[in-house]
């Protein structure tokens, strides 16, 4: 994996840089999105649709070694060669993070300093740092976060502590255990807790890793305590490894994170959207303007609208007029609505393609706003417009 | 009917004939004995002009297509191969595959190694059994490796037909030990096909089976 910063703003902490890994056909501009998969591929797109999405944008997938637990051990991936043999899916680059916030999730009370634990499908897990390097040494992502005892942003000041304590200890245990593996990105916690923030930073900085993952966020802290923890954070980082974060999704947590310095997400949100039946439709506009906000359609306001909503029963417009995915070229409002009421996964199948190819347009337009300069200015332009609307939302009902 | 040259109209055959339009036979697809359920189509195809396609609605498993082709049926439709993909079950040559079951956890072989579909080309039965009834793209692969055996089915029913071999090889592979069931039997006498080379001696002596247990158990008596 190399990865290189090719500019960074003064006046915020975001940046554009280059990420090249594995045998990806070409190298991935960053900030970007990993897209989140179940048992390594997406959850309704199927294999060979993946290239009708941006690439290489598209190429970059996260994947959580518990989702395998259930049915398939480390010895046959390990006979077949390593993920990517398994997945049919050689030209993409993998990073390998045990959470993954819809099914597998980190029970903060069932840790010890054994082992992490998560909640999973085969129930309540205790994950120990020498379990998981042999799971990782089997899959071989091109990245890998070390293990980290994650905590919610409700817990005591001393399991906080603790929880850093153990997940410096788990990353040392995870270099000593398997040092030449796929990139090792250092996971670093702390939770609300500017002080343990800063701390964790420091020494994982001290080791010899790839990139870091920044993790503990999305569990209960307020978007507005954010800004402050990952500042803490990016101080210490040094700037050319790239920086790795779970649990931010929205588009403001987006920007907030790019704001800060983060390079690549992993995030759910399409996946909740897609299961709820929305389909993203805010603006992508360079500016970052939100105009013609109207919402006189039921459960959308116009960043996303609800497709099971019977008023687009007979809409035979696509769902963004000018969105080039194969979903808006190939299907209307209507049908989708319609596959919705009767409960065909190609719903899911074609609203995942829609709202996954609008998001890695957005990250798309951001990166040209940080090459402008102009970040800032799209960013403040996004947010406001869309409080805006909300504000008139809320007046008008 | 307006549309003539865009649409073509399938005058349905349940108890009737109409001979002005091609025709759909229906009303056997519901489990019905196969012992019936051959000769019913053996009649209507009889009946039917030869110069118009004859669609048997609702059929079915790849056996009971080999049969109705046999007799002179030509068009089929059916959920049978994305239905069963719930259960985890694949469509191969000789049987059924339970993807499901424990014993697929290790095998490390594609779920048809002579299959040239995107699914059997890229992965292999454990990855495959680890998706089936849990996650959507398991029905998604599956489903396309089940059609992509259908197809294939079809495609070498009719090159076949013109070289005259196939249904042989298919009973030979599905009834390795010669024990042909006897409707099946049957009904290629009245088709007029040869199947003696793929029969053990005495073929007549099998009992009545029905399609549900294809391929598996079926040395069980």
């Amino acid at each position: 994996m190399k990865f290189a910063v090719k500019k960074a703003l003064s006046s915020s902490g975001a940046r554009v840089g280059v990420l090249e890994v594995g045998s990806c056909p070409a190298p991935i501009e960053t900030p970007a999105l990993l897209l989140a998969t179940r048992k390594g591929l997406p959850h309704f797109i199927s294999p060979e649709l993946l290239p009708s999405l941006p690439s290489p944008d598209s190429n970059l997938l996260q994947v959580s070694p518990l989702h395998f637990l259930e049915g398939l051990s480390t010895t046959t991936i390990s006979k077949i060669g390593g993920l990517h043999q398994m997945l049919g899916l050689k030209q993409h680059g993998i990073a390998a993070v045990p959470r993954d916030s819809i099914q597998c999730l980190p029970e903060s009370k069932a840790a010890t300093r054994l082992g992490a634990s998560f909640e999973t499908p085969c129930g309540r897990l205790l994950i120990k740092p020498k379990d998981y390097i042999e799971m990782i040494s089997c899959m071989k992502p091109n990245i890998w976060a070390s293990l980290a005892d994650e905590v919610p942003a409700w817990v005591s000041e001393k399991r906080n502590k603790t929880s850093v304590d153990r997940t410096l200890r788990w990353l040392d245990d995870c270099i000593s255990l398997y040092p030449a593996a796929g990139s090792i990105f250092g996971a670093i916690v702390g939770g609300t807790s500017l002080e343990e923030r800063k701390r964790c930073a420091e020494e994982v900085a001290k080791r010899n890793v790839s990139g870091y993952w920044i993790g503990g966020f999305g569990l209960g802290e307020g978007i507005d305590e954010r800004p402050a923890l990952l500042r803490e954070v990016m101080d210490i980082l040094p700037d050319e490894k790239p920086r790795l974060t779970c649990g931010l999704g929205l588009p403001e947590e987006i920007l907030q994170g790019i704001a800060a310095g983060i390079d690549l997400f992993d995030s759910t949100y399409i996946y909740s959207l897609t299961l709820g039946g929305f389909a993203l439709t805010f603006s992508l506009d360079k500016s970052g303007e939100q105009h013609n906000l109207q919402s006189d359609q039921i459960g959308s306001d116009s960043t996303k609208i609800n497709l099971r909503a019977t008023a687009y029963r007979k809409d035979m417009s696509p769902i963004l007029e000018n969105c080039t995915c194969y979903t808006c070229q190939n299907h209307t409002k209507a049908y989708i609505n319609h596959l919705l009421n009767v409960h065909e996964m190609l719903a899911q199948t074609l609203l995942e393609i829609h709202n996954t190819h609008h998001y890695l347009r957005f990250f798309h337009v951001i990166r040209g706003a940080i090459q402008d300069g102009s970040f800032e200015e799209f960013r403040q332009a996004f947010l406001e417009s869309r409080r805006e609307h909300f504000k008139g939302e809320a007046i008008s009902t | 009917h307006r549309r003539p040259h865009d649409q073509n109209l399938f005058g349905i055959v349940q108890g009737g004939l109409d001979p002005k339009l091609s025709y759909a036979i229906g009303g056997l697809a519901g489990g019905e004995n196969k012992d019936s359920f051959w000769r019913v189509v053996a009649q209507c195809t009889a009946a039917l002009p030869e110069d118009k396609p004859r669609y048997v609605m609702g059929v079915g498993y790849p056996l009971d297509i080999v049969v109705c082709s046999a007799l002179g049926a030509d068009m089929y439709d059916c959920v049978y191969p994305t239905r069963t993909t719930y259960f985890g079950t694949a469509l191969i040559p000789e049987r059924v595959l339970k993807l499901k079951h424990r014993a697929m956890a290790d095998d490390t072989q594609p779920i048809d190694p002579t299959c040239p579909c995107m699914v059997c080309k890229n992965y292999i039965r454990t990855y495959i059994h680890c998706l089936v009834t849990k996650d959507a793209m398991g029905s998604q692969l599956l489903s396309c490796h089940n059609l992509y055996y259908m197809m294939r089915l079809s495609r070498n029913l009719h090159t076949s037909i013109v070289e005259g071999r196939f249904v042989c090889d298919f009973l030979q592979t599905m009834f390795p030990k010669g024990d042909v069931l006897e409707w099946v039997c049957n009904a290629m006498e009245v088709a007029g096909i040869d199947i003696s080379s793929c029969c053990a001696p005495f073929p007549s002596c099998q009992e009545n089976y029905s399609s549900d247990e294809i391929g598996t158990n079926r040395f069980d008596k």
